[in-house]
């Protein structure tokens, strides 16, 4: 999963090709994959607030304790593993309807 | 080719995204912004579906995050997709199947 966070999307396509304004197809291909690397980060990371939210705050206290931070700590590791085995055991799954094809 | 059940959504399928019916319009004439885009929709409906059931799963496996992920938690999730894209298919084939006989039905009705 990348994390180029900090790119500018801003850029100017007709400036990355050499002449007349012709439009770079691998350019814009680059640019279209970084986009969706960072809004399936964004979704992950939407996803992951929510759910260790709700594990992990109970009554909304002045600042996040000890335990609490802790617990966020570990709950994002667990849900990166959850992610990580659904992906695998999808992919299995398709793999597997393929094959029976 | 398609895979059928919960891969083969596009039309209102769970969590939006891309829905590129067909990528002949995008990309023109040129079949390498095509292939691109058919590769990359496609990459997407599985990363959208990974997001959805990891959400659902989480809240039938997970009960308190600890160190690690254990077995049985892992086993609960690798069923939980299994159990998903059943649902998926379940549905969809049920779902022709009516539509099926309805239309065999009122095109009797219709004369």
């Amino acid at each position: 999963m990348e994390s180029s966070f900090g790119s500018d999307f801003g850029s100017d396509f007709g400036s990355g090709a050499g002449g007349g304004g012709k439009l770079d197809p691998g350019l814009i291909m680059e640019q279209v994959k970084v986009q969706i690397a960072v809004a399936n980060a964004q979704e992950l990371l939407q996803r992951m607030t929510d759910k260790c939210f709700r594990k992990c705050i109970g009554q909304s206290g002045g600042a996040l304790d000890n335990s609490e931070q802790k617990c966020i700590a570990m709950c994002m590791d667990r849900y990166m593993d959850s992610w990580n085995t659904v992906s695998r055991a999808y992919n299995s799954r398709l793999q597997r309807e393929r094959a029976n094809m | 080719r398609e895979v059928r059940g919960a891969a083969r959504e596009g039309r209102g399928g769970p969590g939006g995204g891309m829905d590129t019916p067909s990528a002949a319009g995008l990309g023109g004439a040129d079949p390498q912004l095509q292939r691109f885009i058919e590769v990359e929709t496609q990459k997407q409906r599985f990363q959208q579906l990974v997001h959805q059931m990891t959400e659902l799963c989480w809240e039938k496996c997970m009960d308190k995050p600890g160190p690690k992920l254990d077995s049985r938690a892992e086993t609960c999730f690798v069923n939980c997709v299994e159990r998903f894209i059943d649902t998926s298919q379940f549905i969809l084939n049920r779902l022709e199947q009516t539509q099926k006989s309805k239309s065999a039905f009122s095109e009797s009705l219709s004369d």
